[in-house]
Parts: C-alpha cells; structure tokens; sequence
C-alpha cells in the first residue's frame, strides 16, 4: 500500500470508484449518502413539491392548474384563518405549559426513585404507545362523555348534579393533547434529571442553601435543556394535529391542522392547503428558534 | 470557649443492606476534635470514615448518638443549618455557574451585600491562587483548579470546620503531594477546624495534628502519627500504617511494661513492649518494622549482644535489593519465618556484595522498644 498518495496514478475508467477508495473527503461522501439520498427522496423533493403547490390554482373540478400566483397567501390572511392560526398556537402553547407542569414532578419523582423501580416507571410510561392513538383517544371519548366513566363516578358520589359537558369542547381537546404528548415532554426531562449529582444538592445544602432554594438555583437551571427539548417536542407536532380536535373537539375546535387536512381531502384545494403548510412550518420554526436562542441553550440541544 | 470543635459521642450507623437485613457503617464511635486541629480519618474504603464526615456535616443522621459541633448537640439539624462546610471529592461544582458565582453561592445563601460578597470571593479566589478565573465555567478548568475552586468556595464560608472527603483523590501524584503541603499551610494560616477523609496513610501522617484510624466501623486509635507509627495499638493499625513484620508467639512473663515471649516454631525469646492489655500464655504477635532490625555479621563485635540473649537471630538472605539510599532485604529464619529488613547505606563501596547478598548468613538484633507485642486479633 506505499505511496498511494504520493505516486499519482493516471485516472483510467474506473476513475469515481478509485477516488472513492483513495480519497478522504470522497470516502465521507460515500458513507454519507445513503442518508442524504434518503432526505432527498422522503424529505426535499416532497417539500419542494408542497412549495410549488403553494403557488399555483385550483381547477374547478379540484384539479391543479399550473398559474403562478400568490393568491393562496394572501388567502390565509382573511380574519378567519388568522383566528384559527393563532388559536392553534395558543392551544399548542398552552399543552406545552401543562405538560410541563405536570410532567415535571412525575419526571423527578422518577429520577428519584431507586433504579430499579425507575425502569419500571419509565417502561410504564412508554406502554399506551403500544396501542392505536386513535383507539386511545376512544378511549378519552368513554370517559368524558356526558354518559362516561368520568360523569357516572361524580354523578354517583353525588359530587355534580348534571353531567358536565367536558366532551366536544376546547377542553377536551386540551386533555388529549396533553395526554397525547406527556412522555414526550416527561422523557427528556427525566433524562436531564436524572443527570443531575446528587452531591450537586448536597454541596447546595452543605453552602446553606435550604430545599427550595437548593431546587430553584441547581435543579431548575440544569433540567432546563431537557424542558427544552420536550417543549419542542410537544410544541412542534401539536401545532399540526388534527385528529384530537376532530374527534375531541366537534365541529367547535379549528385547529391548522384540521384547516389543512380538510383543503386536501374535503374541499380538493390542494393549493391552498400547501400554503398552509407552508405557513405551519415557518411560524413552527420561527417559534422554536426564538426559544431555544432564548434560553440560550441551543447548543447543547443539538449535542 | 468551647473545648472541642466536633465531638461524636459514642456514634452508630446502621444502614438498610439492599440483600436483606442491616450493615452497620460506623460502630460506637468516640472522637474529640480541638478547635483548630487538622484531624484525619484515616482507614480503608468501606471502614465509616466517609459515613462520619456525612454524619458531621448533616447528610446523615446517627442511628443512635450524638454529634456535638461546638458545644451544641446536632441531633437531626439539616447541613445547611450547621456551622460546617465540605469539600466533596468529586468536588461537586456547579457546572452551570461560573466560578465567581460557584464561590458566592454560599455568601448569597448568608443574604450578604453585594460588595462584601464580590470582597470576599475575590479574598477566596486570591488564597487558593485563582485570581481572575472568576468568569470562567468549571468544565473549563483543570482538576487541580477545580479543587482549589471547592476549597475556595466552602472555605468563604468562614466555617467553623472544614470537613475533606478525599479532596485529593483524583489528583495525579505529583500534584497531590504539593497540595498536600498547600492544605497544611493553608490550614495553618486561616486557623479553622480541618476534618480530612483519606485512605492515604501517607497523606495522613504528613498532614495531621492527629489522626484516627478505622476499620470495620470502629476507631481503633486516636492519636498524633508519631504515636500510631511508633505505638499503634493493634495489629490492624500496624499492618495498615507503614510496613511491618509480624512474628507469633506466646507471652511467657509480664513485667512492668516488659514482656517476654518465646516464639512459635523457633526456640528463641523475645523481649518487647506490651500493647494493650496481656496475659500470661496469651497467643500474641510481635510487630517490628523493617528499618528498626539491626543486620550485622557479628552482634558480640558490632552491638555488644552475645548470640543467645534475646532479640537476637541468626539469618540467612533469601533476596536483597539495592534502591540507592537502603537496601530492603528479606531474611528467613531457622524456623522457616521470614522477615523484611530495611539497611540504611551508611557505607559508600562499589562493590555490590558490600551492600549484602543472596545466601548471606547474618544476625539480626531487633531492640525491645522496636518489638510491640499486641493480641493475635
């Protein structure tokens, strides 16, 4: 194998197959393509073709009809999809928040726990994905409903005299996607946790620090990458969900994702349904960018 | 004036054994600490000397007894209620912080001005010889500078007492033995209460105004490092403390402290230093340390001993090693017994058979103020 490089050899035929053997920065390419091949195929060419999309017309029988413009934006800008826009950012929002708030103290109570008992807790965690997220959500509709588990326990404690009527509104949507994103939000708070020394506390303690204080200036500061990253993922797919709002919800809850599933498969505006997934997609990123930069740990996200 | 700095009181530690029933960490212990003295605990891993420093700074509680720190009775006082700060021995920094605030914290925690902290964290950074690293994060340290950033940030405190969890430990040797002496003089010149964790019995004995040697719980002696080198009162702190020959026998005759014990296999006395309380018949070992025998070829000649008196052996060596400054040579007696002896090179020759050599037969005299005669157990 002496003097690969130092001796030029002349390219012959097989000139891409020798440099790939012989060349570094040709070898990276080649163990790095089949990724990049697969983003191109699954990822770039499909995006593009939504962006394309996003500026040509409907047809009037549902078709695409290729006329450059840029109607379908200026669309989105009527009053009522603004109002669904910044709805559906709200109610994201807000089941980031209460995912947060609940996934907390179930994540650092795991963290504490001894080991043993945390791999239980953390497999429990992970057991409803072994079940249709549909069927789960059936599940939610048995238990709010007006004649539901939820509705005949209070009923029969005597706690309510009339069912509440907790289906079919903003609420109800609101519980199935906190329910629907917990363990997003629960693992990577469990994971930056669970890091966390011990002596950490102790050393806190030890300085004069009392329990609380010790949680707010050592706890709180360093779970806040994993807060971080399970905010992004809630936020992120909650933005785009459509199927709680459409059986939690009734016909009350617009959510963008329900405004552009029904463009593609109700009213056949497939135009205009890419813009507003154009729209989701830049606003998404917009938001998670301002956050991260923000809390100022962008970077060890990615790490 | 409070007599002592930290006092444990007959003190108990039982933990719950994951495999069933109880471990007992620290077993009835009894220690006075002096205000201003640097006192070590010195003993193997696992033998409480961990458990009693976290007992003193409040992470644990005692299962039964009492820690006393300045004349008041702990009882269950969380840590950060105590007059006690600790350097733990992966330091436990806080990594997020830098290392101006690292050192504040526990002056924020004492709700201290703004100026009087920013003074007295400069003061710290100054004294363990950080000056301006104060804006750097922990990760971007060395593990000597993190140490000194540890030390820095309990020793602001102004404690009563510093409590050490081998804050050595992770330190390559070099560096250890400079802090080592960097500590003393530290400790020295701030005046404050030093309690030191260390397995390290050189460490120990460099450092220490005393210290107390564990094993299995319990202290077995408290006292300065002449008196646990010269005089440890039991075989497991001669065997752990410095090197040491141990020879079986039995106490023949008890006199004011003089004892007279003829030796297994070997039709020979010794006289030696009682240690600890002894009876007639009692099955005892001698502990004589390596570079305490006298080697010579004729003891009437060199020493003025005649060849039967006590203390006194003919040997032959099994292998001797020249090291520059002595020669450690090991020795078997007539009874098969072997023994480590360490020769001071008084002599400067060339010749290497000077020193001694494989094969040699030799005398040993070992003086009865050197041969401390202790229970087998």
């Amino acid at each position: 194998m002496e003097g690969t490089k130092s001796v030029p050899r002349p390219a012959r035929g097989l000139g891409l197959i020798k440099k790939l053997r012989e060349q570094p920065e040709y070898q990276g390419w080649a163990l790095i393509s089949p990724t990049i091949i697969y983003l191109i195929l699954f990822l770039i060419l499909p995006l593009l073709l939504v962006v394309v999309l996003s500026f040509l017309a409907r047809g009037t029988y549902g078709n695409v009809v290729y006329r450059l413009n840029l109607d379908n934006y200026s669309r989105l800008f009527d009053p009522l999809y603004l109002r669904i826009l910044s709805y559906s950012l709200g109610v994201a929002a807000l089941t980031t928040v209460i995912t947060i708030l609940i996934g907390y103290p179930l994540a650092y109570y795991i963290a504490r726990v001894p080991e043993r008992q945390r791999s239980m807790l953390l497999f429990l965690i992970l057991v409803p994905f072994w079940t249709n997220f549909i069927i789960r959500i059936y599940a939610w509709i048995m238990i709010l409903r007006s004649e539901g588990l939820l509705n005949t326990f209070l009923l029969n404690l005597g706690v309510i005299d009339a069912p509440l009527d907790i289906l079919y509104t903003p609420t109800a949507v609101l519980i199935g996607m906190v329910y629907e994103f917990l363990p997003f939000m629960v693992l990577p708070l469990y994971t930056s946790l669970e890091k966390i020394e011990m002596a950490q506390l102790e050393a806190a303690a030890d300085l004069g620090a009392r329990p609380w204080v010790g949680f707010l200036r050592i706890t709180l500061p360093l779970s806040i990458p994993g807060m971080i990253a399970g905010s992004i993922l809630v936020f992120i797919p909650a933005m785009g969900m459509f199927v709680v709002p459409d059986l939690m919800g009734g016909a009350k809850t617009v959510l963008v994702g329900n405004l552009i599933r029904n463009q593609f498969l109700t009213a056949r505006d497939w135009p205009f349904g890419a813009a507003g997934s154009m729209v989701l997609l830049l606003i998404t990123l917009v938001f998670t960018l301002i956050y991260t930069r923000k809390a100022g740990f962008g970077e060890e996200l990615l790490v | 004036m409070d007599q002592f700095a930290v006092e444990m009181r007959d003190v108990m530690k039982r933990f719950p054994n994951p495999g069933g029933g109880e471990i007992t960490a620290v077993d009835h212990v009894t220690i006075k600490i002096q205000n201003g003295e640097f006192f070590s605990l010195l003993g193997p891993s696992g033998c409480g000397k961990t458990t009693s420093l976290r007992m003193i700074a409040g992470f644990e509680w005692p299962t039964s007894g009492e820690i006393v720190i300045q004349d008041r009775a702990m009882g269950r006082t969380p840590p950060y209620l105590r007059p006690v700060n600790t350097v733990f021995q992966s330091y436990a920094l806080f990594q997020h912080m830098t290392i101006a605030q690292n050192v504040s914290f526990g002056l924020e925690m004492e709700h201290l001005s703004k100026p009087e902290i920013d003074k007295r964290v400069q003061a710290a950074l100054e004294m363990v010889q950080l000056p301006g690293m104060g804006k750097r994060k922990p990760r971007q340290l060395s593990g000597g500078q993190q140490q000194r950033v540890a030390l820095a940030r309990a020793l602001v405190k102004r404690p009563a007492v510093l409590l050490l969890d081998e804050p050595l430990g992770a330190l390559d040797l070099k560096l250890r033995k400079e802090m080592q002496l960097e500590l003393k003089a530290l400790q020295e010149q701030v005046g404050i209460t030093f309690i030191y964790v260390t397995h390290d019995q050189e460490e120990a004995l460099t450092m220490s105004d005393r210290i107390a040697v564990m094993d299995k719980g319990k202290a077995l002696q408290i006292g300065a490092p002449v008196e646990i080198y010269e005089r440890p009162n039991c075989r497991f702190v001669a065997d752990f403390i410095g090197e040491t020959n141990f020879l079986s026998g039995r106490v023949k005759e008890l006199e004011a402290g003089r004892v007279t014990v003829s030796l297994n296999n070997l039709d020979r006395e010794m006289v030696g230093l009682p240690q600890g309380e002894l009876h007639n018949g009692q099955a005892v070992v001698i502990s004589i340390r390596p570079e305490k025998i006298r080697m010579v070829q004729d003891p009437v000649m060199s020493i003025g001993v005649t060849k039967n008196s006590p203390n006194c052996f003919p040997v032959r060596v099994i292998t001797s090693a020249y090291i520059g400054s002595d020669t450690r040579v090991i020795v078997e007696f007539a009874s098969g017994a072997r023994m480590k002896v360490w020769e001071q090179n008084h002599i400067s020759s060339l010749d290497p058979q000077a020193y001694h050599f494989d094969g040699e037969e030799a005398w040993l005299f070992v003086p009865p103020e050197n041969s401390l005669v202790m229970a087998e157990d």
